[in-house]
C-alpha cells in the first residue's frame, strides 16, 4: 500500500513540476521545479529497486548539472517581455522537437514490447539475482561487457573538458597572480639587508 | 522496530510506517538537542581559548543560553523584504533544515541502529548533502540585495568544489570496505591494522585521505578558516543576511546540524563509528553508542579549535586549496588505493 502511495505521490509530483517548469514565467522557477522533478524521478527509481541510478540521478544532475543551470540563469539580466515575443517564431521548432521525441518514444517502447532489446522484463524473470547489490551489478557488466563503450565515453568527456579550457582560457600576462611556491621558498637572508647608513646618506636598494 | 508494532496487531504497512515515524523522532529530537548545547560548547570552547568566560548566565554554568536565544530568536517578527521573491525566500531556510537532518537517517549510531539501513548509504549521504546548496544559492538569490548574492555564490562554488575531492576520497574508503553501506564500512574497519587498532585512519595509504577529509569537511560546512561566506569585513553577514526570526534560526541550526554529520562521517568513515579505537574484548562492554558520540564529539572539539586558532582563509587560497591540491592527490590515491588492492587482495 505504501508502495502504491509513494508511487503516485512522486509520479504526480515529477509530472506536475515539469509541466511547471515549461509554463512557468521566470527561468530561476523553471529551474527549480526542474530540480524538484529530478529528485521526485530518482524518488520512482528508488521505487523500481534502482537505487545506485536513484543515487546518481540526484548527485549528478540535482547536485552538479542544475546547480550551473541555475548559476547561468541567475547570471542573465532577463527581460521577460522580449522571452515572451519569440514564442510565435520559435514554436515550429519546438513542435517538431516534441515530434521527434515523442517518435522516439513510440519507437523505444515498441521496440522494447516486440523484445527486441534486452532489458529486464516487466514481471522480474531478467531482473537482478537475490543478494546482488544493484551497484556490484552495473560495476559487473559496466567493467566486463561494455568496458570499450564505458572507456569511450569517459574519453569523449575528457575531451569535451579539455575542448571547453582550450576556447574560454585566455593567457593574459598584465597580471600579477601569487606564486605561492616562489613566497615559500624565499628565505629571510635573502629577503632583508642589515645596514648601517650614515647619518643623512640613506640606503639605496 | 517494526517487528513490535506488528505484535500489537497491526497490518505490515502501518508498523512499518509507524515505526520508521518513531525511528525519525528518535533521531531528530535528540539531534536538536544535541545542536542547541552544541552551540554553547563551541561558545565555552571557543571562549576558553580567548581566555574568555563564554555563555554564564542563564542557568547554571549557562547552559541555558542556546535555549535563551532560541526564544528570543522565535519572539521576533519575521520580515521579508519588499524586494524579495516571497516563496522562496521562505522556502530556502526549510530546504537547508530539511537537508541537514534528512542525512541522518544513514549514520549507523551502533550495530544496525540507523534509520535505513540501504546499500547505498554512503552515496545517499553525498546526494543529500548536494542538496544543501540549493538553500543558500536560494536564499542569496532570493534576498534580492547584493551582499547576500555574492556569499551564496561564494558558498555554491566552495561546497560544489570541495565535493568533488571528497567524492574522490569516499571512493578510497569505498573501495577498501568494499561496500556503501555505512555500517559494513564501520564493520569493515574491526582489527583493520594488525588486528589491534579499529579504523581506517590508521592504514598509512588512508590517513592521508583522513586528513584532507577533515579539511574539506571544514569547508564543505564553511566552518573557520574556510568561512568566507560569512566574513563580516567584506559580506555584511553571508547568504542569510536579510533573514531574521525563525528563518534565521533554521539557517542557525542546520549548519550546525551540519557540522556535526559532517564529524559523524569522519568518525564512520575513518575512526570505527561505534567501534572502540583498539581490537581488545573489554572494550566492547561499553556500548557502541557511547563510542560514536564520544568520537562525535571528539571532532566536534577539534572544529572548535580550528575555529578558535586559524585565520580565515583568502577566497582565491580556497579555492587553489581544493581544485590544484585537494582534487590531484585524492585522484592519485584512488589510483594507489586501488592498485594496491588489485595486487593483494584481488589477484
Amino acid at each position: 500500500m505504501i508502495h502504491v502511495i509513494a508511487f503516485y505521490l512522486f509520479a504526480v509530483m515529477t509530472v506536475a513540476s515539469a509541466a511547471i517548469t515549461i509554463l512557468s514565467r521566470n527561468p530561476v522557477h523553471s529551474v527549480l521545479w526542474l530540480i524538484l522533478a529530478f529528485f521526485n524521478a530518482a524518488g520512482l527509481m528508488v521505487l523500481t529497486g534502482a537505487e545506485f541510478i536513484a543515487m546518481l540521478l540526484v548527485i549528478v544532475y540535482v547536485g552538479a548539472v542544475a546547480v550551473l543551470f541555475l548559476f547561468v540563469v541567475m547570471m542573465l539580466d532577463i527581460d521577460f517581455a522580449e522571452l515572451r515575443a519569440g514564442f510565435v517564431r520559435y514554436f515550429p521548432l519546438g513542435a517538431l522537437v516534441a515530434l521527434v521525441l515523442l517518435a522516439e518514444m513510440v519507437l523505444g517502447i515498441g521496440a522494447y514490447r516486440v523484445g527486441s532489446i534486452q532489458l529486464g522484463t516487466p514481471d522480474g524473470t531478467a531482473a537482478v539475482a537475490e543478494g546482488v547489490s544493484n551497484t556490484a551489478a552495473i560495476g559487473a557488466l559496466l567493467y566486463s561487457r561494455y568496458l570499450f563503450l564505458f572507456e569511450a565515453a569517459g574519453i569523449i568527456l575528457l575531451v569535451a573538458m579539455i575542448g571547453a579550457i582550450v576556447l574560454t582560457h585566455r593567457q593574459r600576462n598584465d597580471t600579477r597572480g601569487q606564486k605561492i611556491s616562489k613566497q615559500n621558498a624565499r628565505r629571510p637572508e635573502e629577503a632583508t639587508v642589515n645596514v648601517k647608513p650614515e647619518v643623512g646618506k640613506g640606503v639605496t636598494l | 522496530m517494526t517487528a513490535f508494532f506488528q505484535s500489537l496487531g497491526m497490518t505490515y504497512d502501518w508498523a512499518w510506517f509507524v515505526s520508521t515515524v518513531c525511528g525519525i523522532l528518535l533521531i531528530a529530537l535528540p539531534l536538536m538537542l544535541a545542536v542547541a548545547m552544541i552551540i554553547y560548547v563551541d561558545r565555552k570552547i571557543w571562549a576558553a581559548m580567548a581566555l574568555r568566560r563564554g555563555p554564564n548566565v542563564v542557568g547554571p554554568f549557562g547552559l541555558l543560553q542556546s535555549f535563551a536565544d532560541g526564544l528570543k530568536v522565535f519572539l521576533q517578527e519575521t520580515i521579508v523584504p519588499s524586494a524579495a521573491n516571497k516563496g522562496i525566500f521562505l522556502i530556502a531556510p526549510v530546504i537547508t533544515f530539511t537537508v541537514a537532518l534528512m542525512a541522518w537517517a544513514v549514520i549507523p549510531f551502533n550495530s544496525g541502529a540507523m534509520l535505513a539501513n540501504i546499500n547505498v548509504g554512503l552515496l545517499y549521504i553525498l546526494a543529500i548533502s548536494s542538496l544543501g546548496v540549493y538553500g543558500t544559492i536560494m536564499a542569496g538569490w532570493a534576498s534580492n540585495s547584493k551582499y547576500p548574492f555574492f556569499s551564496a555564490m561564494r558558498a555554491s562554488a566552495q561546497m560544489i568544489s570541495y565535493e568533488v575531492s571528497i567524492g574522490f576520497i569516499i571512493v578510497c574508503v569505498v573501495l577498501w570496505a568494499g561496500t556503501f553501506n555505512l555500517n559494513d564500512i564501520v564493520k569493515a574497519q574491526q582489527g583493520h591494522v594488525f588486528g589491534i587498532f579499529n579504523g581506517f585512519v590508521f592504514n598509512p595509504l588512508l590517513f592521508p585521505m583522513w586528513v584532507m577529509f577533515l579539511i574539506s569537511s571544514l569547508a564543505e560546512t564553511q566552518r573557520a578558516p574556510f568561512d568566507l561566506t560569512e566574513a563580516e569585513s567584506e559580506l555584511v553577514a553571508g547568504y542569510q543576511t536579510e533573514y531574521s526570526s525563525m528563518a534565521f534560526a533554521a539557517y542557525w541550526l542546520g549548519e550546525y546540524a551540519n557540522v556535526l554529520l559532517m564529524c559523524a562521517l569522519n568518525t564512520t568513515l575513518f575512526f570505527g563509528g561505534w567501534l572502540p579505537p583498539l581490537d581488545w574484548a573489554p572494550l566492547y562492554l561499553v556500548p557502541g553508542f557511547i563510542w560514536f558520540l564520544l568520537k562525535v564529539f571528539f571532532f566536534f572539539f577539534v572544529f572548535s579549535w580550528v575555529k578558535a586558532t586559524v585565520p580565515r582563509y583568502r577566497y582565491d587560497q580556497l579555492m587553489r586549496l581544493g581544485w590544484k591540491i585537494f582534487l590531484p592527490t585524492s585522484l592519485l590515491f584512488v589510483v594507489l588505493v586501488s592498485g594496491y588492492l588489485m595486487l593483494t587482495r584481488y589477484s
